[in-house]
């Protein structure tokens, strides 16, 4: 399956650009997905990110084709 | 062309001042309102090690952010009894001294507009996905985070 991966912040910085489209294997978890890209990019502070799926919050979904995957460092809005 | 989203939050760069004037004038025809709230967030020119923050660049994951400022609008609404709302945030590079946040709520008497206005502040920020980028004078930077 394809997904759409989109990096914010600190995290766009590490990664070195602000999205990308990857091809996965099926029953891959968002938790593996996160592990993966975070020691591919060498992320730091992995705890504090959280992650979005289709601008949802809830990560307890299983990823699908075409989803997109936001890789969101701590908010600092105000 | 045009979005049907209720209000549009994001502006590009600082909160100019004549903006507040301007929305308080605004208000003036809406004679059931006895009391406004109104915060306003301004940068900062902290030092941390030694280095003094400039500047402040924000950006966001804006589809999430306006559906997000929608909600948090939507819960402000059923929770207070507000007459109306409004809030700015801005985007890009806001300097030292100059306006980012602007949070303006009216209402009948003021209990409602205080808390609706702290309501906004506190669930902009903790749930909100924008990011700040803290420049310092010597042009490096580091990422803010909210406490």
């Amino acid at each position: 399956m394809k997904v759409n991966l989109k990096y914010f912040g600190m995290i766009a910085e590490s990664v070195g650009k602000t999205e990308e489209v990857l091809e996965l294997g099926e029953n891959i978890s968002l938790e593996e997905l996160k592990a993966r890209q975070v020691q591919k990019h060498n992320i730091a502070d992995p705890e504090s990110i959280q992650l979005a799926v289709n601008q949802d919050l809830n990560t307890e979904v299983e990823l699908k084709d075409d989803d997109e995957v936001a890789f969101l460092p701590p908010f600092a809005g105000g | 062309m045009e979005k049907k989203k209720p209000k549009k939050v994001f502006v590009q760069g600082a909160i100019p001042p004549e903006k507040i004037a301007n929305s308080i004038a605004n208000h003036q025809s809406k004679t059931n309102i006895g009391a406004h709230s109104i915060f306003l967030g301004q940068i900062r020119a902290d030092t941390i090690d030694g280095k003094t923050v400039s500047a402040i660049d924000y950006s966001a994951y804006e589809e999430m952010a306006e559906n997000a400022f929608h909600e948090i609008r939507e819960a402000a609404f059923s929770k207070f009894d507000i007459t109306c709302a409004h809030i700015y945030h801005s985007l890009g590079k806001v300097k030292a001294g100059e306006l980012c946040f602007f949070v303006f709520t009216s209402s009948a008497h003021r209990k409602n507009a205080i808390e609706a206005c702290n309501y906004f502040v506190e669930e902009i920020k903790a749930k909100v996905p924008i990011f700040g980028k803290e420049i310092f004078k010597d042009e490096t930077h580091q990422w803010k985070v909210n406490n």
